[in-house]
């Protein structure tokens, strides 16, 4: 679909667009990141730095560019789809050879003034190419196993090579995120069924296979698996994350202890307390209420995304904004799931409220597109 | 290109259903979210804030203030000292090994102390204070805290460690702490969790490890907030313990010292028992070694030192040491024998020099024999054909039951460590113990207190104070405990004929007072302080004929590990007992000659509460008694840091 297709007439151009942005959404993000640089503060010990203070910052850079690419029309970013995917997935092969190792794992360039981890920007790109091929494909070939099969290297080949460095969250974040395109657009729901069913078999697989010569996982990855379903085994090795994360959770109540009077994070028996498990700093502080109340505030963002989406009738719009949505959902979720002991910790983090710069740049740029699409929604 | 607006309306029905079930399957996943968050935070709240409350306060234990232990004059025996040392903090410290250089300028270290430290330093956590050297003069202290500036993450550090001020004197009966070592932690069970620290003091021995529980006390706690790295955040709060408590001994440290003077030289031990209660005013035993040595961790050397001496000092002979009370138990076998009504006081027996019984001969020490003997000459000189008879007479029974009446074959219970049961043999004994049938020679032996027979010296004290009293004294030595008088040893008037006691308390005071009794050399020539006793020489050896036939019998021909016990036991003042006395010197020879002056020695010494007048003391002997005097006035005690006798 060509921007021919747009009536221009009724699309609001120059500063007219701030005022059709999705404004609801940019109010949410920024109250969401607004409780990560509380919780920062916080498990900073009450101090700006070292923390909250580059955070804001990433911030305000970040809604720059979401603001910026909001004004650029949805047709042109549709163009740089392919583009996009392909800058992405050049980085993630250049982070094979040239990335820098943290935590055992090959993630990131040193850009200088900030690490980029080309697996997030692979999350945008994959989910803008698989919106413009869907937009290109005709509705009926969708299902045709030829067109299916094309989506599949799309998602499947970066994934290959996030899996390699090793970075199992993201991964799972990069399959499910490409796979909830393939479903929106309308893909038959036996391919979903055979797929869901070939994970069943994996995971049997990666099971089996566990102390052969041809192990599917690394050891850590079984070791983590392994302390997700009995934290309680080793409490003070592999386990000691995911047990302190739920007693912090846990001894929150209703109300919490109380801004900064949390002393799980306090005293330094969270782990990555600023990064992957804020949010146990955040349900210890401020209790079931103040969890719930961020819970909402993802989800809110989400319906509002929904809701874009239903309400455009750009193919590509309303798919990339569903993908956007769907990644951003899958990132708290995953990682809301982890802290609290329903899911293996795979290093997702909390979006926009974990201290980490990739993250919230891509997570606002991505917001950038799908404010793009509401902006230049066709009437 | 324009889409079809057919195709596009579909596209748009599609991504709306999909979008709606996408949604709706985000949404249950986020109500499971929702709902895992309401059971951990609102249900299983309670739980979790426990946990975090384990995980952030630590309980330190406080270390009770261990009791004290005093004499019956108030004199300490065991005491707290105040203890310095020199710690260091890493993360203070900066560059260890340049604070440790500059320290060694100040302090006199053994490179391999410093060693040791940087090692313990590094292994630590760098907020961990780690000794660097215990029992620092106060000299070094002020030096360290003069120069702190210049020293970071020195610390001088006050704790305190048990002394025992008395040193060599007290060492058997007080006996020493140590620290607790999982040798201790399997052999008792005990819950304390102040067992758990790390190099906690306990009594390893004597007074110290039986009144462990008394003198410990309990453990303060103190509720610290530490972060998950251990470090300490700030207190909480703190909960003081219960010192131990303070432990007043019967002892009299001028006696005990005096005994342990006396005894010095000897493989030897005595005991003195007040008659009035029971207490035991000294318990010596000799050689005996410096208690504080063991409290700050003995040397190899030492420690070889004093389990290979032949003397065996590091064990109490007073109470642990059993011998053939020899002699000393004619005093039973002639009771047990008038109480049996085998005999009259008066009734004589001959003795040619031996007695034959089922064909073997019993000599008696005397090879030419005693002559007609009654009671109190029997007793007076010593004659063992008598007491074989007596014995025949009698039957093991009989006498047996009138030992352990008079304190032999079973254990006293008084706090001190392998406190001996000793043994007053009968048949049933022999045959579940040995499995032999008991023969008549067995009784022939032991009515002399040789054979089976063996007694510890606190036994033979006991034995002599209920033949003095007619009581059944039984030995005290803790007399109160925090103020506490512990109940009395008087004890109850013994069913025995007291005119039978008489006769016996006369002829021991005949072998004493008497110019033919067998310690006459060792008499006191003051009426009011004059003693009755009786001695003792068992045999360690079987002497047999063809030795007997050579001449060889002179213990001095011997080698000292082969030599006969010397043994002594007496009551003093004989008018009006006040204490009962046994003493026992290994391999010492005759009783008359080696223990008996002991004995006599030590009466006087408790009789006079000091150094005697040289005129209680027979004119012959009181040149050498002088200088005796003189020897132990200017004794040094092994660890004695007070001088009780000045």
């Amino acid at each position: 679909m060509s921007y021919l297709e747009y009536n221009a007439r009724y699309v609001p151009v120059g500063f007219r667009k701030l005022l059709y942005l999705n404004w609801p959404v940019i109010i949410l993000l920024t109250a969401v990141s607004g409780a990560g640089f509380l919780m920062l503060y916080s498990v900073a010990g009450g101090s700006a730095t070292p923390w909250m203070e580059p955070q804001i910052k990433r911030f305000g850079l970040g809604m720059a560019l979401m603001l910026t690419i909001a004004m650029v029309p949805i047709w042109f970013w549709r163009n740089m789809a392919a583009l996009a995917y392909i800058v992405s997935f050049l980085l993630l092969i250049a982070v094979e050879f040239f990335g820098s190792t943290g935590m055992g794992a090959q993630r990131w360039i040193d850009l200088g003034f900030m690490r980029l981890q080309p697996s997030e920007l692979m999350k945008v790109g994959m989910v803008m190419l698989l919106a413009a091929y869907y937009d290109w494909l005709p509705l009926k070939k969708a299902s045709h196993p030829f067109w299916v099969l094309i989506p599949l290297f799309i998602i499947v080949l970066p994934t290959l090579l996030v899996l390699s460095q090793p970075d199992l969250g993201t991964a799972i974040l990069l399959v499910a995120g490409g796979g909830a395109v393939m479903f929106m657009a309308g893909v038959h729901w036996a391919y979903f069924a055979t797929v869901i069913a070939a994970v069943i078999g994996t995971v049997v697989a990666v099971f089996e296979s566990r102390g052969t010569a041809w192990q599917l996982l690394q050891d850590y990855q079984y070791r983590r698996i392994d302390t997700f379903l009995d934290p309680s085994n080793d409490p003070l090795g592999a386990g000691y994350h995911i047990t302190q994360a739920k007693i912090a959770l846990g001894s929150g109540g209703w109300t919490g202890r109380g801004f900064m009077q949390g002393t799980q994070s306090r005293l330094n028996f969270l782990p990555e307390k600023h990064t992957d498990f804020i949010f146990t700093t955040l349900a210890e502080e401020f209790g079931f209420i103040g969890a719930f109340a961020l819970l909402s505030l993802y989800a809110l963002i989400v319906l509002f995304c929904v809701i874009s989406a239903i309400n455009n009738k750009d193919r590509f719009a309303s798919l990339l904004t569903l993908g956007v949505a769907m990644t951003f959902f899958l990132y708290f979720a995953v990682n809301m799931s982890m802290v609290m002991g329903l899911a293996p910790v795979v290093g997702v983090p909390l979006p926009l409220v974990s201290y980490g710069g990739s993250a919230m740049l891509v997570l606002l740029i991505a917001f950038g597109l799908v404010q793009s699409a509401h902006v230049h929604r066709p009437r | 290109m324009r889409r079809p607006p057919k195709d596009t309306l579909e596209s748009n029905r599609i991504v709306t259903r999909r979008a709606l079930v996408m949604g709706a399957a985000q949404l249950g996943l986020m109500g499971a979210l929702g709902l895992r968050m309401q059971s951990m935070q609102i249900e299983h709240a309670d739980e979790f804030r426990l946990l975090a409350e384990e995980n952030r306060i630590n309980v330190r234990l406080l270390p009770p203030d261990r009791g004290l232990i005093f004499d019956i004059n108030g004199v300490p025996l065991a005491v707290n000292e105040q203890n310095y040392r020199i710690v260091m903090v890493r993360e203070d410290a900066g560059d260890i090994e340049e604070v440790l250089g500059r320290l060694t300028k100040l302090v006199d270290l053994p490179d391999e102390v410093v060693a040791r430290a940087i090692e313990e330093i590094n292994r630590r956590s760098p907020f961990v204070p780690v000794t660097i050297v215990d029992r620092v003069s106060w000299e070094d202290i002020a030096k360290v805290t003069v120069n702190a500036p210049a020293l970071p993450g020195i610390i001088a550090d006050v704790g305190l460690s048990r002394h025992y001020p008395q040193g060599a004197d007290t060492a058997h009966v007080v006996g020493y702490v140590g620290p607790v070592s999982d040798y201790d932690l399997s052999r008792i069970d005990d819950q304390d969790p102040l067992l758990q620290i790390p190099k906690f003091q306990i009594g390893k021995t004597g007074v110290e490890n039986k009144l462990e529980q008394t003198l410990r006390g309990s453990a303060g706690t103190r509720r610290i907030e530490v972060n998950a790295l251990g470090r300490v955040m700030r207190e909480l709060d703190r909960i003081e313990g219960q010192s131990g408590a303070d432990v007043q001994l019967t002892l009299d440290m001028k006696l005990q010292s005096y005994v342990e003077a006396r005894l010095e030289g000897e493989s030897a031990a005595a005991v003195v028992m007040d008659l009035e209660n029971g207490d035991l005013r000294a318990i010596g035993s000799a050689p005996t070694f410096d208690p504080n040595l063991f409290v700050r961790g003995i040397s190899v050397a030492d420690w070889r030192g004093l389990n290979e001496d032949i003397y065996r000092p590091l064990s109490a002979k007073s109470v642990q040491g059993t011998y053939p009370p020899g002699s000393t138990f004619k005093m039973i076998t002639a009771l047990a024998a008038l109480e049996a009504g085998v005999l009259t006081p008066e009734e004589t027996i001959y003795c040619r020099g031996f007695t034959e019984v089922s064909g073997t001969r019993f000599h008696c020490w005397r090879s030419s024999g005693h002559g007609n003997v009654n009671l109190h000459e029997s007793l007076k000189q010593s004659c063992d054909c008598y007491y074989y008879e007596l014995g025949l007479r009698t039957g093991i029974e009989n006498i047996a039951a009138m030992a352990r009446k008079m304190g032999l074959g079973l254990r006293h219970d008084i706090p001190m460590s392998a406190v001996a049961s000793g043994l007053a043999p009968d048949r049933v004994w022999k045959r579940e113990v040995r499995g032999e049938e008991w023969r008549i020679g067995d009784t022939v032996n032991a009515s002399i207190g040789q054979g089976y027979v063996l007694a510890s010296p606190l036994q033979l004290a006991v034995m002599t104070a209920r033949l003095a009293t007619g009581r059944s004294i039984t030995p005290r030595l803790v007399h109160s405990i925090n103020g506490i008088e512990q109940p009395s040893g008087a004890g109850e008037s013994m069913d025995v004929n007291e005119n039978f006691l008489r006769r016996i308390r006369q002829s021991m005071f005949d072998v004493n007072n008497h110019s033919r009794g067998t310690a006459y050399g060792s008499r006191i020539v003051v009426d009011e302080a004059r003693m009755a006793g009786k001695t003792g020489t068992s045999q360690v050896r079987r002497i047999t004929p063809e030795e007997r036939a050579r001449g060889v019998t002179s213990n001095s021909d011997l080698p000292w590990e082969r030599r006969d016990h010397a043994l002594w036991v007496n009551f003093a003042p004989f008018d009006n007992p006040r204490y009962a006395v046994a003493v026992i010197v290994e391999h010492g020879g005759g009783g008359s000659t080696a223990a008996a002056p002991i004995g006599r020695d030590i009466t006087l010494q408790a009789l006079y509460d000091g150094e005697p007048p040289l005129s209680a003391y027979p004119s012959n002997v009181r040149g050498r008694i002088a200088e005796q005097q003189e020897r132990i006035r200017n004794r040094v005690v092994a660890g004695q840091t007070t001088n009780t006798r000045a």
